[in-house]
């Protein structure tokens, strides 16, 4: 189980993850449900350039197209195939077999103007998003 | 005639329900200096009095119906069963919409289904949309494809695309920093030498006409790969009726096929209504414009069809979407479907085969003849470039007295080619209209 | 349910016949080399043609149609398509035309298209017409490259394209294929466009402005004067989405109000049919100072001959090969000469009142999304009041069609909650109005004592409601012949 306390978020509800300089970026549970069932996901090529809040990856439903924004800017290093392959993993595991693509992270500082848990679920409980 | 049913007495109940005194009260949001006292156009006429309005207008026109046409060019007469025209006129169809409640729209995307299977099939390719405007409309929409998916801005063809094709792709692609490259033919033919100079790291897409405009059969497998190798997509135009025979742009490996349906069940109608056809390879479908159609089932388990993979189009994406295709040819697209389902497995070679036999009978009748020889020697489908002793607008004046249209003079898109017309022949001309049409040239 | 083509017939059946080959037989590949002729032949259907009519017509019988149903769906204008039209623009005479023809031999139908060229000229208050665009959104795009050819030949085409956030995607999707960036305003309460957001919008980078006038709430746009004032001010254009003309007809012309450059759609407002999602026809209108732009080839007159005319410089070339959707601009053209110029007028009055009378009938159970004026010839309610009983609009649009009737276009426009965008056209007439209404009550009641009857409809269509889900995850968009 991924410890959701260590997690930062975006307001444009993106999860970063970080594993030593990697960061790997996942859509939150609020996030999955608004969008409710992924029917496609557009990963980023492996080695693009991403830079934060710059549109990184494409999630579909049937009737609507999102734009994921990279939380911090870095080199995209992973994507996950097996979203691609079967995107309702974003729905049924948003934190950890759902996660989008791993970026090196450039600049550590951008990850501490990332949201914690509790501001995250507080900020979507006063509805802001 | 008017088609609105209203009587006095319903508008006047009507507009008691709403609380209007009068239908004018129902504009007041129009400011009275744009109110229009009365359009300047005649009055309406009874069906009967249109009927004759109508008849005075085709009076003045002269049909290939009438007329032994041997033009082709981007359209062409072939024979459509009575079949076709019987189902595409069912109301059921005729007057439905683009199928957004699929449940209320199962014939209709059922059809669009099996189009695309038949497109699928016919060209070899794995993905086919719901249709196109037209023949160059689609390939200015693979042009702008292969450019996103490429990131490049090069575009390569040759003189012998299609003349209009080529104007339209530069139309469309105005608002992109696009780099067209022509490659003059060489008899007839996509120059492979040149292409291999010209094809770089920065082209998008190599586009082969084939048969091309000329009617000329491309070496395809040398373009293949020189596209290939630098990265480029390669997009194929095609006549959907000469795949019966000729090798499919699936067989050759092209990225995008597109090409104009009209020959698939589609009247000539003076330019259109026609069809776009657009195919592609599996990892491109997801660029691709336009709609599609696949199947599903419904809470019952039972199979259904629905209008999917939306979220590239412009009612989702808007300024993102891959096209801002909204209509498109869906009567000509069931059109296209009905027609080769007659035709069938057999049938689509059939009249390949006899498109090109009588194409070749007629060309060895003309080359018999003193003042005419052939242009290319390339091998050729249904059309092919005969060159005149003389100006070729004065041939086709005087072939007209005699009830027959002649080959395209091509002195109007190749101003070297002022002596020169583009013949076609389909499965319409019996060995007579031929031998007649040979013998009235030979006067020349 | 019914099989696949492919899964009709048996091997060898035909359902095509051709005349004997009367030239000599060859091999193919004695006339092209074998290395260019087909390896694998294509499956295709092998039926007789009773089996492909029973086919074909099987499917139509699935469908609902104008033809067969009431069919309500907003900004579609599903309006009655004449019979005679069909079978006047079905006459040999004029499909079997070849657009390469001399001219000498298609003047009727060189005459038809100028006439209705001239006669949208005067409807729409433009100084010329081309009827090249095959549809709406084409129309869009060529409207689009005449404002580009336009401001280049001012010295810079700019950047920016303005549109209301109520638009019809069609719109930013055709500006963005023309290179501009978008830029949205807003709408106020009625959903027409604010007029501060507008000018906030304005600067000299702005090509254009696209309008929808009535915009797709059904309303009219009060300020077009204004609007068009600002527009101008700013060097840019104003361009008509013509796709709710149905309620302007005699009325008023967008070439009084300002507009510049406008598409109409003839499978709209001019009662072609729509064919299961086109052919259409989008003819593009310009003021005089966009004519030069227009498309090649234009028609002209020279004392009794039309003629094709290529030699336009500064054209923005060709949109499509030949010259449009004739078939279908010969249906608008029967219909504008039937209706004339009193009965054009009739059917937009008729058009209005079937929408307000409607309107009237159906707000006491369903919540209107603006504040209640009188519409045009359409109006949007909205379904989120519904939701509390556990109901979408989407269940509302799928329950209609147990009773019958084809669904509003819901879920448009995007600026209203659960949309639901009716239009009923003239020709519908009181009757059918009331079923309808009557019907959309009586599904308002469902809706509060037993909402299932809409979250499980369809209940009584050829299928029940449709997986879009499972159709979007694993994509099966052809048929393939087992085992291959």
């Amino acid at each position: 189980m991924v410890d959701l306390e260590k997690l930062r978020f975006t307001k444009t509800h993106e999860w970063l993850r970080v594993e030593g300089s990697t960061g790997y970026v996942g859509i939150t549970d609020h996030a999955q449900k608004e969008i409710t069932d992924v029917v496609f996901v557009e990963l980023p090529k492996i080695g693009k350039e991403v830079v934060k809040a710059g549109e990184a990856a494409v999630v579909e439903s049937v009737k609507a197209a999102f734009s994921i924004y990279a939380p911090v800017s870095g080199k995209v290093v992973k994507a996950n195939d097996a979203v691609g392959k079967d995107p309702s993993l974003v729905n049924k595991s948003p934190y950890e077999e759902g996660w989008f693509f791993a970026i090196e992270i450039k600049d550590r500082s951008e990850i501490d103007s990332l949201m914690t848990q509790k501001d995250y679920l507080e900020f979507i409980k006063t509805g802001a998003h | 005639m008017k088609y609105s049913p209203h009587t006095d007495k319903d508008k006047k109940e009507m507009l008691d329900v709403i609380g209007a005194a009068s239908p004018e009260a129902l504009f007041d949001a129009v400011p009275k200096e744009f109110r229009l006292q009365k359009l300047d156009l005649p009055e309406g006429i009874s069906e009967l009095e249109l009927k004759k309005l109508i008849f005075e207008k085709t009076g003045k026109n002269y049909s290939t119906q009438k007329l032994d046409s041997f033009l082709g060019g981007g359209a062409y007469e072939h024979y459509i069963p009575q079949a076709v025209e019987s189902i595409i006129s069912r109301g059921e169809f005729l007057t439905a919409y683009t199928p957004y409640q699929a449940e209320a729209s199962q014939g209709t995307l059922q059809a669009i289904y099996e189009y695309q299977s038949l497109i699928c099939e016919l060209t070899g390719m794995d993905v086919a949309n719901a249709s196109m405007y037209d023949g160059a409309s689609a390939l200015a929409e693979a042009v702008i494809l292969s450019v996103r998916e490429t990131g490049r801005n090069r575009v390569i063809f040759s003189s012998s695309l299609h003349p209009e094709y080529k104007q339209v792709i530069k139309t469309y692609l105005e608002g992109y920093k696009i780099e067209f490259v022509e490659i003059p033919h060489i008899g007839g033919l996509f120059d492979e030498a040149a292409l291999k100079k010209e094809a770089n790291d920065r082209s998008a897409c190599v586009i082969l006409q084939n048969p091309n405009f000329f009617g000329c059969v491309e070496k395809i497998d040398s373009i293949e790969s020189i596209c290939h190798s630098c990265g480029a997509l390669l997009i194929a135009c095609v006549n959907p009726v000469s795949l019966g025979i000729l090798k499919t742009p699936g067989e050759y490996n092209a990225d995008i096929a597109v090409g104009e349906g009209q020959p698939l069940g589609i009247p000539l109608s003076f330019g259109g209504p026609y069809l776009g056809l657009f195919a592609v390879k599996e990892k491109h479908m997801r660029k691709m414009p336009g709609r599609v159609a696949g199947m599903t089932k419904d809470i019952e388990g039972k199979r259904g069809f629905v209008l999917t993979m939306q979220a590239r189009e412009q009612h989702i994406r808007r300024e993102k979407a891959t096209s801002n295709i909204c209509s498109n040819e869906g009567l000509m697209a069931l059109a296209a479907c009905v027609h080769l389902s007659l035709l069938g497995k057999e049938g689509i070679k059939e009249v390949a085969r006899q498109n090109a036999l009588k194409s070749h009978y007629l060309k060895d009748k003309i080359l018999k003849l003193s003042g005419f020889e052939l242009m290319f020697d390339a091998p050729f489908f249904n059309e092919f470039v005969v060159k005149c002793g003389k100006e070729t607008d004065k041939i086709t004046g005087d072939l007209l007295k005699h009830g027959m249209i002649g080959g395209l003079p091509l002195g109007r898109f190749y101003a070297d080619m002022k002596n020169c017309m583009l013949i076609c022949v389909t499965e319409t001309k019996s060995k007579e209209d031929l031998d007649k049409f040979a013998e009235l040239l030979g006067k020349h | 349910m019914e099989k696949l083509i492919f899964d009709i017939g048996s091997a060898g059946r035909r359902g095509y016949s051709l005349p004997k080959l009367d030239v000599p037989d060859a091999d193919i590949k004695s006339l092209i080399p074998a290395d260019l002729l087909r390896g694998k032949e294509a499956d295709l259907p092998e039926v007789s043609e009773l089996d492909c009519v029973r086919h074909f017509t099987r499917l139509s019988q699935l469908n609902y149609s104008v033809d067969t149903n009431f069919y309500p769906l907003g900004s579609c204008t599903m309006k009655y398509n004449p019979k005679i039209n069909e079978k006047m623009a079905g006459l040999p005479q004029f499909t079997g035309l070849h657009p390469y023809q001399p001219e000498t031999s298609v003047q009727g139908i060189l005459e038809v298209l100028y006439e209705t060229e001239e006669a949208l000229c005067k409807i729409c208050g433009m100084d010329a017409f081309t009827l090249q665009p095959a549809a709406g959104a084409h129309g869009e795009l060529t409207g689009m490259l005449i404002v580009r050819a336009y401001h280049t030949s001012k010295g810079s085409p700019r950047k920016k394209v303005v549109i209301p956030d109520s638009a019809h995607g069609t719109n930013p999707a055709s500006a963005a294929l023309c290179g501009y960036e978008v830029v949205t305003v807003k709408s106020d309460k009625a959903g027409r466009i604010d007029l501060d957001a507008l000018k906030a919008a304005m600067d000299n980078e702005v090509a254009v402005l696209m309008l929808t006038n009535p915009n797709t709430l059904g309303l009219f746009e009060k300020n077009v004067k204004e609007i068009a004032d600002i527009v101008h001010k700013a060097g840019a254009l104003l361009y008509l989405d013509g796709a709710n003309l149905n309620a302007l007809l005699g009325v008023a012309r967008p070439g009084d109000m300002g507009f510049d450059v406008c598409h109409v759609n003839l499978h709209k407002t001019f009662s072609t049919p729509h064919g299961g999602g086109g052919p259409g026809s989008g003819p593009v209108g310009v003021k005089a100072h966009l004519a030069e732009f227009l498309p090649i080839p234009r028609i002209k007159q020279k004392r009794s001959k039309f003629s094709f005319d290529y030699d336009q410089k500064k054209s923005i070339g060709r949109v499509r090969a030949f010259y449009g959707n004739t078939g279908v601009i010969i249906r608008a053209y029967c219909y504008i000469r039937s209706l004339g110029s009193d009965g054009l007028k009739d059917a937009t009055f008729e058009a209005v009142l079937n929408a307000n009378y409607l309107k009237a009938k159906l707000k006491n159970d369903y919540q209107l999304a603006v504040d209640d004026e009188p519409c045009m010839h359409e109006f949007v309610l909205t379904g989120k009041d519904k939701k509390e009983f556990g109901v979408k609009t989407l269940d509302i649009a799928k329950r209609l069609l147990d009773y019958g009737f084809y669904a509003p276009t819901v879920y448009f426009p995007l600026i209203v909650e659960e949309a639901i965008m009716i239009e009923p056209t003239e020709t519908e007439s009181k009757e059918t109005l009331d079923a309808f209404a009557e019907t959309m009550i009586k599904i308002a009641a469902e809706a509060r004592s037993n909402s299932s009857l809409l979250t499980g409809a369809p209940h009584i269509t050829p299928v029940r409601r449709l997986d879009e889900v499972l159709a979007a995850r694993e994509l099966n968009l052809r048929w393939k012949k087992p085992g291959a």
